[in-house]
C-alpha cells in the first residue's frame, strides 16, 4: 500500500505556484534571507573566533593591497588625463584637483573597490566554501565539535565588512596620488595646493556616504560568496559556479546598493 | 590476517537504533533500521552504493535529521538534543569519512591540533604536540606531520583522518567506505588499522564498505542493507551461508570476478 502510493505520488506531475523557475527564485531568496538572519543570530551569540577574523582579516584586506595599489593609482591618473582635455576647452584646468577629489571620493573609490574585491574575494570565498562543502570539509568540522557556519561564514563576513572601508580610504588616497602626479607634472601644482583645492568641496557627508558604501559592499560581497560556498551542491561544477555566481551576483548587487545609497544621501544634501 | 580475540561486552548498548526512516524529496532511502551496536564492537554495514549508508551514519552523527525513528548514542537521543549538547557528543564520535576530509589549507599538524585546540582549551602548547605526536605515530605517519593533505598518498589522508578523530579519544568511531578507491595492500592496511585502534582504544565502531574482504576483516557482525532495510544479520559466515540470492551476486562480484 505505501509503495504503490509512493509510486502513484512520483507519477503525478509536480506542481508550481508560478512558474519552475519564479518559484526557484522566490525560494532562493528566501533561503538567502534565513542566511543573512542566521548570520546575524550567529554574530551576537557566544564564542566568537576572533583569530579567525583576524587571520581573515590578513587574508582579504592585506593580500588585496598590491592590486588596490595597482588600481587605485592607474585610476588616478587616468581620470585626471581624461578630464583635462574637457575643463581645458573652458579653460578651468584648476578645477580639475576639485573634480577628482569629488569624482574619487564620492563614486569611484568605493564602487571600484567594490567591484575589485567582489572579484578578487568573493570568488576566493565562493570556491575555497564551495570546495569545501563538496570535499566534506564543513561536515568534518562539525563532527569535531566546531561550528562551521560562525568558525567559516561569520568570520569572513565581518572581515570584508571590516575591511572594504580600509581598501576604500586606501584606494582614494593612491588615485588622490596618481590624479596629483598627472596634476604636478601638466601644472606644476604643489601638494598642499592640490589638496587644499581637492578638499574644499568634499563635506562630511560625502566620505560618510562613502564610507557607508563601502560597509555595505563589504557586508555583500562577504554575505553572497559565504552563501553560494557553503550551499554549493553537484562537485566541481558546482565550485566553479559558486565561484562565479559570487561574483556576478555581488557586482549586481553592489550596483543596485550603490544606485540607492546615492538617491538616499542626495536628499541630505543641502 | 589473523583476528585477535576481542571483549565485547553485551550488556553495554552504545547505540541504538529503532524504526528509523529517512527520504530525500521523493527517494525513501531509509525505510525502518533498527540496529544495536555494543561496546567493543564492529558492525559492518554492508550494501551497494546509493542505498543509504552513508546516510545512516551522518544520522548518527547529527549531521542529518531523520524524518521519523529515535537514535540513542551513548545514552543521549540524537534526534531530541540540543545544539550544545550535540556538539559535547561529537566529541565522543570519531568520523572517517570516505574522501578523508581534511582541510586543504593546513598542514597535517594543524588538522591534527585543530579539534583540540578548539575543544580542550586547557591544554599547554607541549601537550598539544604530545598528543599530535602519539595519533599519528598510532597511525604509522609521524614523518608526514609537516606535510600537506595535498602532498599525501590516498591511503596515507584516509590514516591522517582517522588520526585526526582518534586525538580526542572517541568512544565510538564511524567509518565511511574506508578502503574506497584505495589498491588492495593499502585496503589491508586501513582494515588493519581499524582493528588497532579497536584494540588500543577499546571503540565501538560502524564501518560503511561495500568491500567484502574489509567488512571479513574488521566486522565482528555485518547488517546487510538493501532497498532501504536490514534483509540480513549476523556473522560474514552467517550472512554469505544464508542462500540469499540478493547478496550471492555481491558475494560473486567482490571474490571471484
Amino acid at each position: 500500500m505505501h509503495d504503490a502510493s509512493m509510486k502513484l505520488k512520483q507519477k503525478q506531475p509536480r506542481r508550481y505556484i508560478f512558474t519552475q523557475k519564479l518559484d526557484t527564485f522566490f525560494f532562493d531568496v528566501y533561503a538567502f534571507g534565513q542566511f543573512v538572519a542566521r548570520f546575524f543570530r550567529a554574530l551576537l551569540l557566544p564564542p566568537y573566533e576572533f583569530k579567525e577574523i583576524i587571520r581573515q582579516c590578513y587574508m582579504i584586506g592585506v593580500k588585496s593591497l598590491s592590486l588596490i595599489t595597482l588600481t587605485g593609482f592607474i585610476t588616478g591618473i587616468v581620470f585626471t588625463k581624461q578630464s583635462r582635455p574637457s575643463l581645458s576647452d573652458f579653460g578651468a584646468t584648476s578645477w580639475l584637483p576639485s573634480l577628482v577629489a569629488i569624482a574619487i571620493i564620492r563614486a569611484l573609490a568605493p564602487l571600484v573597490t567594490g567591484l575589485i574585491t567582489a572579484g578578487k574575494v568573493g570568488s576566493n570565498i565562493g570556491a575555497e566554501l564551495g570546495s569545501m562543502k563538496v570535499t566534506e570539509q564543513i561536515d568534518a568540522m562539525e563532527v569535531s565539535a566546531t561550528n562551521p557556519f560562525k568558525f567559516l561564514v561569520v568570520t569572513r563576513v565581518i572581515a570584508t565588512t571590516c575591511m572594504v572601508p580600509l581598501l576604500m580610504l586606501y584606494m582614494a588616497l593612491l588615485a588622490l596620488l596618481g590624479a596629483f602626479v598627472n596634476v604636478h607634472s601638466n601644472e606644476q601644482t604643489s601638494f598642499i595646493s592640490f589638496i587644499e583645492n581637492g578638499f574644499h568641496n568634499i563635506s562630511f557627508l560625502d566620505i560618510f556616504s562613502s564610507l557607508l558604501k563601502s560597509i555595505v559592499f563589504g557586508f555583500t560581497i562577504g554575505i553572497v560568496s559565504c552563501y553560494q560556498g557553503y550551499n554549493t551542491t553537484q562537485g566541481t561544477q558546482g565550485v566553479g559556479r559558486a565561484a562565479n555566481t559570487s561574483v556576478v551576483l555581488a557586482m549586481f548587487l553592489i550596483f543596485i546598493e550603490e544606485i540607492i545609497i546615492v538617491q538616499i544621501t542626495n536628499w541630505f544634501r543641502p | 590476517m589473523e583476528k585477535k580475540e576481542k571483549h565485547i561486552d553485551r550488556t553495554k548498548l552504545v547505540i541504538s537504533i529503532r524504526d528509523l526512516h529517512k527520504s530525500f524529496g521523493t527517494n525513501h532511502v531509509l525505510r525502518g533500521i533498527d540496529l544495536d551496536v555494543y561496546q567493543g564492537e564492529n558492525v559492518v554495514v554492508l550494501g551497494r552504493s546509493g542505498t543509504g549508508k552513508s546516510v545512516l551514519i551522518k544520522i548518527i552523527a547529527g549531521l542529518l535529521k531523520p524524518d521519523k525513528g529515535s537514535v540513542n548514542v551513548l545514552g543521549n537521543e540524537v534526534t531530541a538534543i540540543s545544539y550544545s549538547g550535540l556538539e559535547q557528543l561529537r566529541l565522543r564520535i570519531g568520523f572517517s569519512f570516505q574522501s578523508s576530509a581534511l582541510y586543504d589549507s593546513m598542514t597535517v599538524r594543524e588538522n591534527l591540533e585543530f579539534p583540540l585546540l578548539r575543544n580542550s582549551k586547557h591544554l599547554s602548547r607541549k601537550q598539544v604536540t604530545e598528543a599530535v605526536e602519539k595519533a599519528l605515530e598510532a597511525v604509522g605517519l609521524s614523518q608526514t606531520i609537516n606535510q600537506w593533505p595535498a602532498e599525501l598518498s590516498g591511503g596515507q589522508r584516509k590514516r591522517i583522518g582517522i588520526a585526526r578523530t582518534l586525538i580526542m579519544q572517541p568512544a565510538i568511531m564511524l567509518y565511511d567506505e574506508p578502503t574506497a578507491g584505495l589498491d588492495p595492500i593499502t585496503s589491508m592496511e586501513i582494515n588493519e588499522l581499524i582493528n588497532e585502534v579497536q584494540q588500543l582504544f577499546n571503540t565501538s565502531s560502524i564501518i560503511i564498505t561495500h568491500d567484502l574482504t574489509c567488512a571479513k576483516e574488521t566486522g565482528d557482525r555485518m547488517a546487510v542493507l538493501l532497498d532501504g532495510q536490514f534483509v540480513q544479520e549476523g556473522s560474514f559466515e552467517d550472512v554469505f551461508a544464508s542462500g540469499d540470492e540478493r547478496l550471492k551476486s555481491f558475494y560473486d562480484y567482490n571474490f571471484i570476478t
